[in-house]
């Protein structure tokens, strides 16, 4: 089952190593920060970006920032490295180390960003690079219909998210997130509710809460260390993350309280039942994290210390056992080839480094002292009795945390000890780069929960003030805080989570048979999107006709109404012609011009035409030569000239023009012109009308010599003084003739493929 | 187009109608001219001469592709605008130098990158243009 592996291929690449080493010095440069951090100091850096939309790259070094910092270079060193030796010898092996390597950097930014603009491009960088990664087996239409799915999922989030910025960026005059927070609470002000929800629509499609939820297990598409990495430690906690840091500038309403916890609750305990129904240890482990995401959100509704520390108290320890636990299942796939949970058994003669690495995080996931995933539990159940909802939170947290542990149990117990099944492959232990990052995390695990001093004050409190705003007293993360209310809860937290594995088998097939019979929202989905792409070629079918004739008529009669439709909202006054100052030059070309025009109206043959249009176009460059602007003249002459070539040799292979047809259109035609032609005058004579504001031609006038060393201002204009604008137009000429070569050309090959037939 | 009489008479006008569109394009700076109207007159003699020996011929003549003069003229253009960047001036100001003097007035001749630019418009037009040209004659 793991994907394209081979034990005996060389796993020491350049781009396996090289990621990973520069990652793990990314972590050592973060870690830096720890003190400075940790004394309260915020570290700011500003890079100007668009200066002149006020959008700067400024990135912010807090408590918050910085634990997200830590566990995206950390993991991520140790989950590159694991992939290097677990997709050693598979042929798209660099770009997958590109893919997630860019991840980690859109990662990093996400968490750093203090500009809302620049915070979202990344949201969307993560987005994007996440899709490269569910979908990298794109062999496999599942595959690439799950990363399809999580796509249009957060990105359709994304764009709520950004529209939520916009409208805090307007209406508090700021985007940066450091000074939003300074400036206090949103709450009560103007579009506070608009901006909640679709900040929270943004944060709930990226953290996969209820109803969106169903992404993240389909996302376990991806080769195990992606889910090791996104669907445990850092992009589905971008959502998380995403409510804590504009916690201080959202938080507190009723709204903020009840959706949160009831759409966090929901969703923590959806998922537990939803963890124990799967065989698939992956797809256990992908349920147990949309359970911590859940209970993540969940937390955040509060606002008190002990709600808050609880939130980033369990985020630090869950980012820790999860990512072993989804690299420990990734070794045993990779040694037995099975994943499923009923084969998987008495692995811990054949494999006892790897048992001691999922004994160390399945005890801290189930919650059992002294590990830092008890204390992340007692200071939940602390944080869940202060909460304005308890009576609610209270049971939903007891119920999902039994859960939790009845599945770390069947986790990272049950496939080492007991019977061995029957296994694909005889196993064995799994080479040391894979079992670096589960041993790593599981021991810092046990360590935090030792001395949890060293977690609390490096890494939780600054966090803690970060998403508080400051003034918080801290030393609340003990090991032994005392006989209280949520020891007492996590007691029975243990009794429950032990009644519940031992019932699990009758328990799965019962939730099988629920499960059903509900309704299917993965299902809906493709219904769904089947539904929209019918609507989408049902319109493209109506607007898209593929006649030129109708497009032409709609481009200028929308251009008739809209100049129309300005003219009389402007309500312009009288006009005057002014054609006393006329002299027979003019006359003369005037009449030329509309000789040329009744020649074209009037004939039935399209090469006829195309000489009266030549003519009319001669008439406009006499006016430029009377008018004494030879280089205009000159192009415009040569353009005329080119354009009767080109036309011609086009017309030579369409066919004669159909005159009884001709007369259907002639009608709804001839009125079209008459109105896109008179609306045209009436605006040049609008705009002679106004007094010719002379202070560029004066500049270049006086400039082109001085400065630019010309005497021809058509040209200095053109090469020096918008020397870039003529660089674009050079390019679109460039660009334009080669996608009408390609187009004759493919067309010409196409025709030839068919045998040269016409 | 079987024409002996036009097809002797191209030959000849090819020539000087494209000397005329180098010179057009050199003189651009002061008269009327320059690297459009140049590229426009060279487009021009060449179609003729396609018109007149067919596009084989033509092609033939020209001896580098059209597209391939066009994509040349567009990165001529970038790296004439670069230059003043690499010179710590912000993209595409026109570079001067004068050789054998310290101005327009002392010097005998000067280098620029603005006529290096217009060289660029030049190739790009003329390449733009007779890669349409070929295309739609040979769409047989």
């Amino acid at each position: 089952m793991a994907e394209n592996s081979d034990p005996n291929a060389p796993w020491k690449t350049v781009s396996g190593i090289g990621t990973s080493a520069i990652t793990a010095l990314l972590f050592l440069f973060f870690l830096q920060y720890l003190p400075t951090i940790a004394a309260g100091d915020p570290v700011r850096w500003v890079v100007p970006w668009i200066p002149s939309l006020d959008i700067d790259l400024t990135f912010w070094i807090d408590g918050l920032s910085l634990m997200f910092a830590l566990l995206i270079t950390g993991i991520g060193a140790m989950v590159m490295l694991y992939a290097a030796k677990y997709l050693a010898g598979h042929p798209q092996y660099d770009r997958f180390a590109i893919y997630l390597f860019s991840f980690m950097l859109s990662m990093l930014g996400l968490v750093l960003a203090d500009n809302l603009i620049a915070l979202f491009v990344f949201w969307e960088l993560t987005t994007f690079t996440s899709y490269l990664l569910i979908g990298f087996s794109h062999a496999e239409p599942k595959s690439r219909r799950n990363a399809l799915q999580a796509l249009l999922l957060t990105a359709a989030g994304g764009l709520a998210l950004l529209a939520g910025f916009i409208l805090i960026g307007v209406t508090q005059g700021t985007f940066e997130m450091s000074e939003l927070n300074a400036a206090g609470s949103l709450v009560g002000k103007e579009f506070y509710t608009l901006i909640l929800f679709l900040v929270l629509a943004g944060a709930f499609t990226k953290s996969a809460q209820v109803p969106f939820h169903f992404w993240l297990p389909n996302a376990m598409a991806a080769p195990t260390p992606v889910s090791a990495y996104l669907h445990s430690a850092t992009m589905v906690k971008g959502g998380v993350y995403l409510l804590a840091r504009m916690h201080p500038s959202l938080s507190g309403s009723d709204l903020w309280i009840w959706i949160l916890s009831i759409f966090g609750a929901v969703t923590a305990v959806f998922a537990s039942f939803m963890a124990l129904r799967q065989t698939d240890l992956k797809q256990t482990l992908a349920y147990t994290t949309l359970m911590a995401l859940g209970t993540l959100t969940m937390f955040l509704a509060g606002s008190t210390g002990y709600a808050i520390t609880a939130a980033m108290t369990f985020l630090l320890v869950h980012s820790l056992y999860k990512a072993g636990l989804f690299l420990m299942i990734g070794v045993v796939d990779h040694s037995t080839g099975t994943r499923d949970a009923d084969l998987l058994g008495g692995l811990r003669s054949a494999m006892p480094i790897t048992a001691a690495a999922a004994a160390l995080a399945g005890i801290a996931m189930a919650g059992i002292p002294p590990f830092l995933g008890f204390i992340a539990k007692e200071v939940a159940y602390a944080g869940a009795l202060e909460m304005h909802l308890w009576l609610f939170i209270v049971p939903m947290a007891l119920i999902a945390f039994a859960l939790m542990f009845a599945v770390a149990a069947i986790v990272a117990y049950k496939p080492f000890y007991g019977p061995q099944g029957e296994l694909p492959h005889e196993p064995h232990e799994g080479p040391w780069p894979m079992l670096l990052g589960p041993v790593t995390l599981g021991v810092l695990g046990l360590l935090f929960g030792l001395v949890p001093g060293i977690a609390a004050y490096y890494l939780i409190e600054p966090a803690v003030a970060a998403v508080m705003g400051a003034s918080d007293e801290g030393g609340r993360v003990k090991l032994w805080a005392g006989f209280n209310l949520p020891l007492l809860l996590s007691l029975v937290t243990f009794g429950l989570g032990y009644l519940i594995y031992f019932k699990h088998q009758g328990l799965r097939e019962r939730l099988a048979r629920i499960e059903a019979k509900s309704p299917d929202l993965d299902a809906s989905w493709d219904v769904f999107l089947d539904k929209f792409m019918g609507f989408t070629k049902l319109q493209t079918r109506l607007i898209q006709t593929g006649v030129l004739r109708q497009y032409m008529f709609a481009t200028f009669a929308v251009f008739a109404l809209t100049v129309f439709v300005t003219l009389m909202a402007r309500d312009v006054g009288g006009l005057a012609l002014g054609l006393g100052g006329l002299g027979f030059m003019e006359w003369g070309v005037a009449l030329l011009i509309i000789a040329g025009i009744v020649l074209v109206v009037l004939t039935s043959s399209r090469i006829v035409a195309l000489v009266g249009l030549g003519v009319v176009g001669i008439g406009v460059a006499l006016i430029f030569i009377m008018y004494s602007a030879p280089d205009v003249a000159i192009t415009q002459l040569l353009v005329e000239l080119l354009v009767v070539v080109l036309l011609a040799l086009a017309f030579l292979k369409m066919p004669n023009l159909d005159p009884t047809g001709e007369q259907k259109h002639s009608f709804p035609n001839a009125v079209l012109a008459v109105a896109v032609g008179t609306l045209t005058t009436v605006v040049v004579l609008l705009v002679v009308d106004q007094p010719f504001d002379r202070r560029l031609t004066d500049f270049f006038e006086a400039a082109s010599w001085t400065e630019a060393f010309g005497r021809n201002i058509v040209n200095v204009i053109l090469v020096d003084f918008r020397t870039l604008d003529t660089f674009g137009e050079i390019a679109v000429v460039a660009v334009a003739a080669l996608g009408a070569f390609a187009l004759l050309k493919g067309f010409a090959r196409a025709r030839n493929a068919k045998g040269g037939e016409k | 187009m079987n024409s002996i009489i036009f097809t002797a008479a191209a030959r000849l006008l090819v020539a000087l109608m494209f000397v005329f569109s180098l010179f057009m394009l050199l003189r651009g700076h002061h008269l009327p001219g320059g690297g459009f109207i140049g590229g426009l007159i060279g487009a021009v003699s060449f179609i003729v001469y396609s018109l007149a020996c067919g596009p084989a011929e033509a092609r033939k003549a020209i001896r580098i592709s059209p597209e391939v003069i066009a994509m040349l003229g567009l990165g001529i253009a970038l790296l004439a605008g670069m230059f003043a960047f690499f010179m710590g001036d912000p993209l595409f100001t026109g570079q001067w130098y004068w050789v054998g003097g310290d101005s327009y007035e002392t010097s005998a001749f000067s280098l620029n990158t603005v006529l290096v630019f217009d060289i660029g418009v030049y190739l790009v037009v003329l390449g733009g243009i007779l890669s349409l040209s070929y295309a739609f004659e040979e769409e047989t």
